[in-house]
């Protein structure tokens, strides 16, 4: 019931992109087509939860018993960074199709804020290990829910007569804060 | 290559926020108050000058296949200096910006101009550039923040100037992207003016 509750708090009541502004990049950046969001959305998935473990395992088997927390910064940009260079490695040798989705989107994701956020949060929050990657996996499928329906908008706004100095960025930040405000709706379901 | 010119087009033409759309996180997240915004745009700043020059100092030793780990371990540094020094001199401020401060490791403003810019530039280009980009972000966190807090809570730099509640939206996740999109319209408008 506890790790329910945890996927409910970071899907919908504490959403990443909405509600706490991690990715925001990325959501405004690759979300002008679905295609592209949910590739997007396959990557982060991937490295956020591979990244919120290893840095968990870091945090608490290398940097808190030498007493070196100050360098919790470094080490997790560091793991993040390099592990995006692995996964990038690993994919394109064992899945050529996998790689050609996400391709692209795999060095972008060094700078995505989430992927640090989420490493940063599940430690700052004292999760244990199965906690911390649930809230992980949580917080990939809450990025993914804003991102993909984002995106649905966006399409369908090309399609319309938005006015001229709207058009482009200004209307996707508005567009995206009455689906902040929608998401506000779920405050207090858990 | 004029300084000046160098310096100014941090403000206006090449804004990170308003023009590059660059650093949203922060801008969204902290701009609940106009000092907020000044302080996470100064703390930005700092790091993005100081790894500016050693970006521009170091660019000819460092091999280009490691250029970009080795530009994040040097912004991480810095980000670890601002860190505990907002925390032991600051710690109401340190944890009203929370968790981005450290994330200013991942603002692709910092990272985007040790990238393309220092590592191709002087060292006094580097700085001047540094600083442009770096107190037009302020400036963008700064009008952000003080939009938000003089709607949401009536205030302005913490003055209170009406009584009463304010529309609570506006300091509230929704009226970050609201105050934003709206301010972008209005960038574009007296874009169109001057041009």
């Amino acid at each position: 019931m506890e790790y329910v509750i945890i996927i409910i708090a970071a899907v919908f009541v504490s959403n990443i992109v909405l509600n706490q502004f991690l990715g925001i990049c990325p959501f405004i950046g690759v979300s002008s087509k679905v295609e592209t969001a949910i590739g997007m959305t396959g990557a982060v998935t991937f490295v956020m939860v591979i990244a919120t473990l290893v840095t968990y395992l870091i945090y608490h088997s290398v940097l808190v018993p030498f007493d070196v927390v100050y360098m919790r910064t470094i080490t997790f940009i560091l793991v993040i960074a390099s592990l995006v260079q692995l996964v990038e490695i690993i994919l394109k040798k064992i899945s050529p199709p996998l790689y050609q989705a996400l391709g692209i989107f795999l060095p972008l994701i060094t700078t995505n804020c989430a992927v640090l956020g989420v490493a940063v949060l599940a430690v700052q929050k004292d999760f244990n290990l199965l906690e911390s990657t649930i809230y992980a996996i949580g917080n990939a499928i809450g990025f993914g829910l804003a991102l993909i329906t984002f995106s649905g908008i966006r399409e369908q706004l090309d399609l319309l007569n938005v006015p001229k100095r709207m058009k482009g960025v200004p209307i996707a930040f508005i567009v995206a804060g009455l689906m902040a405000l929608a998401f506000m709706g779920f405050a207090g379901i858990v | 290559m004029d300084q000046w010119k160098n310096f100014s087009k941090g403000f206006i033409k090449e804004n990170a926020v308003f023009a590059l759309f660059l650093g949203l996180c922060p801008t969204l997240g902290v701009t609940t108050s106009a000092i907020n915004g000044l302080a996470m745009g100064l703390a930005t700043t700092f790091v993005l000058v100081m790894s500016n020059l050693v970006v521009s100092l170091i660019k000819n030793l460092i091999p280009d296949k490691v250029r970009i780990p080795s530009f994040i371990v040097i912004i991480a540094t810095f980000v670890t200096v601002v860190e505990l020094v907002m925390k032991g001199y600051v710690p109401a401020l340190f944890d009203a910006l929370g968790l981005f401060i450290p994330l200013i490791v991942v603002n692709c403003l910092v990272l985007g101009r040790a990238e393309a810019y220092a590592s191709k530039n002087t060292l006094w280009s580097s700085l001047v550039d540094g600083m442009g980009m770096g107190l037009g972000f302020t400036m963008a966190l700064t009008v952000l923040g003080a939009v938000r807090e003089l709607l949401g809570s009536g205030a302005f730099f913490g003055m209170k100037l009406i009584s009463g509640d304010a529309l609570l939206l506006f300091i509230l996740p929704p009226g970050a992207f609201l105050a934003l999109g709206y301010l972008l319209v209005l960038v574009n408008m007296l874009k169109e003016k001057t041009a």
